[in-house]
């Protein structure tokens, strides 16, 4: 092979000025000379040189006013944008070459996330609660469903609801995220303007935030936060927090104005294989202001700790 | 020309199990056989002018399991390919999948239009066709050969192609073998790729704990404000993987033969899909004489870690009467490849545990630019010089790990860039990530010094950077920011001119970038010369530079050879302009 490019390298220099010529083979010969004497040097890094212990070649010369070969079939980049097609035809190429751009980036995939499937044992009653998500598509654009609700066992939820939304992503960890939620419970049903971002935040928090407008005009917040703490590479503690808002108060709701309720908790969960992982754990849940004014007249506890029992699944 | 394929049932392995006569048949080609002794002109290798490769599913088993292959001529990995230099080849290859396949030529000089990537170079081969490649064969060395389509290169579309040299072998040896080192996985290609993006580092089961007390605390808020995992080095990585030489699981141990106080040559090539392997046969030194199928100045290691689509041809010299572990360890240490060299079958040696796993240091966040910052810009020589201390609490944070200000408007600083390295240096003298420490001999790129020299003297002309890009959490690779299917925009070539290529490593992984149809110069900086590859490996937050003579006009694939990488988007087309007649005859 070398010998192939050694005669290339002269067949273009033949068509160059013939003192060009001159230059280069002169050039060829000095290196050729130098590189056969030189031993195999010990590596000398760049903190080294910086420390004056070795010095470096250096590895980008200034650039030369070195001619390009002159070339018999035209001028610089000129030529069909499409090599194969000279060989293969247009038509032939034009298919598999939109494959080959598309087949290289833009898979589309999917996830269902269960995040949490548990029992709850509280004061006075046991219950149940779900939380998942599932989502389809590229790098950037996902369709992105959300579901959660609780209730007591032996009665209709007292929550439920469903979110489709429209995911985009805004940098490397967060998306944006916008669609409607409608819940099922409690009744009335209602319907929701959704905005919100979720994501990876700085050491390892996941976020999700959202903003809802419901179809009578009722603003509210949820913010939620966790974090996977690896006690090994199986058994992770999940610390995890949620803080609810509202502008106004929404009586039907029993939701009072300002910050409406807390939950905070800690599961403990055995990653079987990652995809599947029991939990134990407890969480304690407190309403707030108004909504805890709400709460204790229509006969409720405003606070209390639930022990939790459950799993985590995905596929 | 149809290599005969030897079948042989595992009756030995089946008869341990008590599945005798449910295992499964496998077949290796005859060079991989276990025991086998080496090339011989008398064995069955495909050779000669007229060339018949034959690409279907299959079955292949490693330990108890079978799972779904693609073979050719029914063997994994694919039948030995021996040429000689200067010799024409007609390479017919039958499609019997059902769907396109490929067959690129790795590191072969040849037009454009036989290089075999669908879409580039050629349309494809459909199923139930045939298409011949044709060309000359102007070079000699170790190359391998493997689809381009799809994901197919990681279920068993791989093999081995040796040309032997016009003239005179440079580096004499008394018998040679091929080792090649591959991933092997049960599952279907499409599903690993899948778990990557529905989890950042889904496969890593190696990932630090709240009480493994290998880094500080500071240490460890510094990684997490960055949302980076230093312990993630291999993408995909031995929970999934079974690693394998010539076809062979760890435990199947494949054995190569020799006769004490000969001269050795095992010719290495790492077909893997993703795994790095460091490589090492202890209580022998190893003589690398050729890298990428290049000759080089002999120059003695104990371990050398080959990326993947490197090729290494070494030398070694066993003299006493006694087996030799050849030790194909993965990059992030989840596991092993093992084989034995041996005077007779059924001796083995010793069998070294798995090395701890390494994590990543400053140096590889790309602040290797900064003295004294760290354990990872304090290499073991200056530490024992007092320059540094290793280990000592990172003073970086305060430098922005996704400044852009230092990149040109070209590179797209979008969702798929969670890290720009801020102060990258030349990595190509570095021990290779976690040999930093070992006490004996590490091959680095420095040490490769070329037998001849590359015929073009001429010094570059211009110089092109390409930042290689990449979001770890949703698994988006790329080169500039910009994936091949978001429409990157080509890298063009003058024809003939000599053009220098700085790659520049935006992320904290490694990186095996190729570029089809040409070799290049690496950029070492030595006085013995800089020495001739097709593949280089651009370390975590560093830079390597080639320089190029683009001497092939055509268009031509410029890839990271991880291919799941590749297959995320971490592709280019290099065009090299203007085409002369005939290039396409």
């Amino acid at each position: 092979m070398m010998r192939i490019l050694a005669i290339a390298a002269l067949i273009a220099d033949a068509a160059s000025a013939s003192a060009q010529h001159a230059g280069h083979e002169a050039n060829m010969h000095a290196a050729e000379g130098a590189s056969q004497l030189a031993p195999i040097a010990p590596s000398c890094s760049p903190e080294h040189e910086k420390m004056g212990h070795c010095a470096r070649p250096s590895t980008l010369p200034p650039a030369p006013a070195v001619p390009r070969p002159a070339i018999s079939s035209g001028t610089p980049l000129s030529g069909p944008e499409h090599a194969a097609d000279t060989a293969w035809g247009a038509e032939a190429m034009a298919p598999v070459r939109a494959t080959v751009y598309s087949e290289h980036g833009s898979m589309r995939t999917g996830k269902l996330l269960l995040d949490r499937l548990e029992y709850r044992a509280m004061k006075g009653r046991n219950g149940y609660r779900w939380d998942g998500e599932g989502w389809y598509g590229g790098d950037y654009d996902r369709l992105w469903l959300k579901s959660e609700g609780e209730g007591s066992f032996g009665a209709r939820p007292e929550s439920a609801e469903l979110q489709a939304l429209w995911s985009h992503a805004i940098d490397p960890w967060f998306n944006f995220q916008t669609g409607i939620r409608y819940d099922i419970r409690p009744r009335p049903h209602r319907a929701h303007l959704v905005v919100g971002v979720q994501g990876l935040a700085p050491y390892f928090f996941e976020i999700d935030t959202a903003l809802f407008l419901s179809d009578r005009g009722d603003l509210t917040a949820r913010m939620e936060a966790e974090y996977d703490q690896r006690i090994t590479n199986q058994l992770i503690l999940q610390p995890r927090a949620e803080m609810e808002f509202a502008a106004q108060n929404v009586r039907s709701a029993g939701i009072g104005a300002g910050l409406s309720s807390i939950e905070a908790g800690v599961r403990l969960r055995y990653e079987i294989v990652p995809e599947f992982a029991p939990y134990l754990g407890i969480e304690y849940q407190r309403s707030l202001g108004k909504t805890a004014d709400f709460s204790r007249a229509a006969g409720n506890d405003v606070s209390g700790f639930a022990f939790v029992a459950g799993v985590r699944a995905w596929f | 020309m149809n290599e005969p394929t030897i079948r042989r049932r595992s009756i030995l392995r089946a008869g341990a199990l008590g599945l005798v006569g449910l295992g499964l048949d496998r077949n290796f080609p005859a060079w991989a056989q276990k025991g086998s002794a080496g090339l011989r002109a008398s064995m069955p290798t495909l050779t000669g002018e007229d060339i018949r490769l034959r690409v279907a599913h299959d079955i292949f088993k490693v330990g108890a399991r079978a799972g779904h292959a693609i073979t050719i001529n029914g063997v994994l990995p694919a039948p030995l390919i021996r040429l000689r230099e200067g010799q024409n080849v007609r390479l017919h290859v039958e499609n019997s999948l059902d769907e396109d396949t490929s067959i690129h030529w790795h590191g072969l000089i040849l037009p454009f239009h036989m290089d075999g990537v669908p879409g580039i170079s050629f349309p494809g081969i459909r199923p139930g066709t045939t298409f011949t490649y044709e060309f000359s064969i102007r070079q000699s060395g170790t190359y391998w050969y493997h689809s381009h389509s799809g994901l197919q290169e990681q279920i068993g579309h791989y093999g081995p192609l040796v040309i032997d040299p016009a003239g005179e072998e440079p580096a004499a040896y008394d018998r040679e073998h091929v080792v090649v080192l591959s991933d092997w996985t049960f599952q279907h290609p499409h599903r690993l790729i899948t778990k990557l993006k529905q989890k950042g580092a889904y496969f890593n089961r190696q990932k630090q704990t709240l009480t493994d007390g290998t880094m500080t605390v500071a240490d460890r808020a510094m990684w997490g404000g960055m949302r980076m995992d230093p312990t993630d080095i291999a993408d995909i990585n031995g929970s999934t993987y079974s690693f394998l030489i010539n076809g062979h699981g760890a435990t199947e141990n494949w054995t190569g033969l020799f006769r004490p106080g000969e001269r050795v040559r095992l010719r290495f090539i790492n077909a893997s899909a993703m795994t790095i392997f460091n490589v090492r046969i202890p209580g022998l030194p190893m003589t690398v004489v050729h890298a990428d199928g290049q000759p080089v100045r002999p120059v003695e290691t104990d371990e050398f870690q080959i990326s993947v689509a490197e090729t290494y041809d070494i030398i070694v010299t066993p003299t006493a009467e006694q087996a030799y572990t050849l030790v194909a360890e993965a990059i992030d240490r989840s596991g092993m490849g093992r084989a034995t060299l041996a005077p007779r079958l059924g001796m083995v040696a010793p069998v070294p545990m798995l090395r701890r796993r390494p994590i990543l240091s400053m140096r590889d966040m790309g602040m290797g630019g900064m003295v004294a910052d760290g354990g990872g810009s304090c290499p073991p020589e200056h530490a024992a010089m007092g320059h540094c201390a290793p280990g000592q609490p990172a003073t970086a944070m305060r430098h922005s790990m996704r400044d852009a200000s230092s990149l040109p408007a070209n590179v797209k600083i979008g969702v798929g860039v969670d890290m720009i390295a801020p102060m990258p240096v030349d990595r190509t003298g570095d021990r290779p990530l976690g040999l930093e420490k070992e006490p004996h001999r590490v091959l680095t790129y420095h040490d490769l010094a070329p037998l001849v020299p590359f015929p073009d003297k001429r010094p570059p002309a211009r110089s092109v950077d390409i930042h290689l890009t990449g979001n770890m959490e949703r698994f988006m690779w790329s080169f500039d920011g910009k994936k091949m299917s978001e429409g990157a925009e080509p890298i063009r070539f003058d024809h003939n001119e000599r053009v220098r290529v700085n790659l520049i490593n935006n992320s904290m992984m490694n990186h095996p970038i190729h570029i089809h149809g040409h070799f290049f110069e690496l950029v070492t900086g030595q006085d013995h010369g800089h020495p001739i590859k097709h593949t280089v490996n651009v370390m975590p937050g560093g830079k390597a530079s080639f320089d190029l003579t683009a001497d092939a006009p055509g268009d031509w694939a410029l890839h990271c050879h991880l291919l799941y990488h590749m297959h995320a988007g971490m592709m280019n087309v290099v065009k090299v302009r203007p085409l002369s007649a005939g290039d396409a005859a």
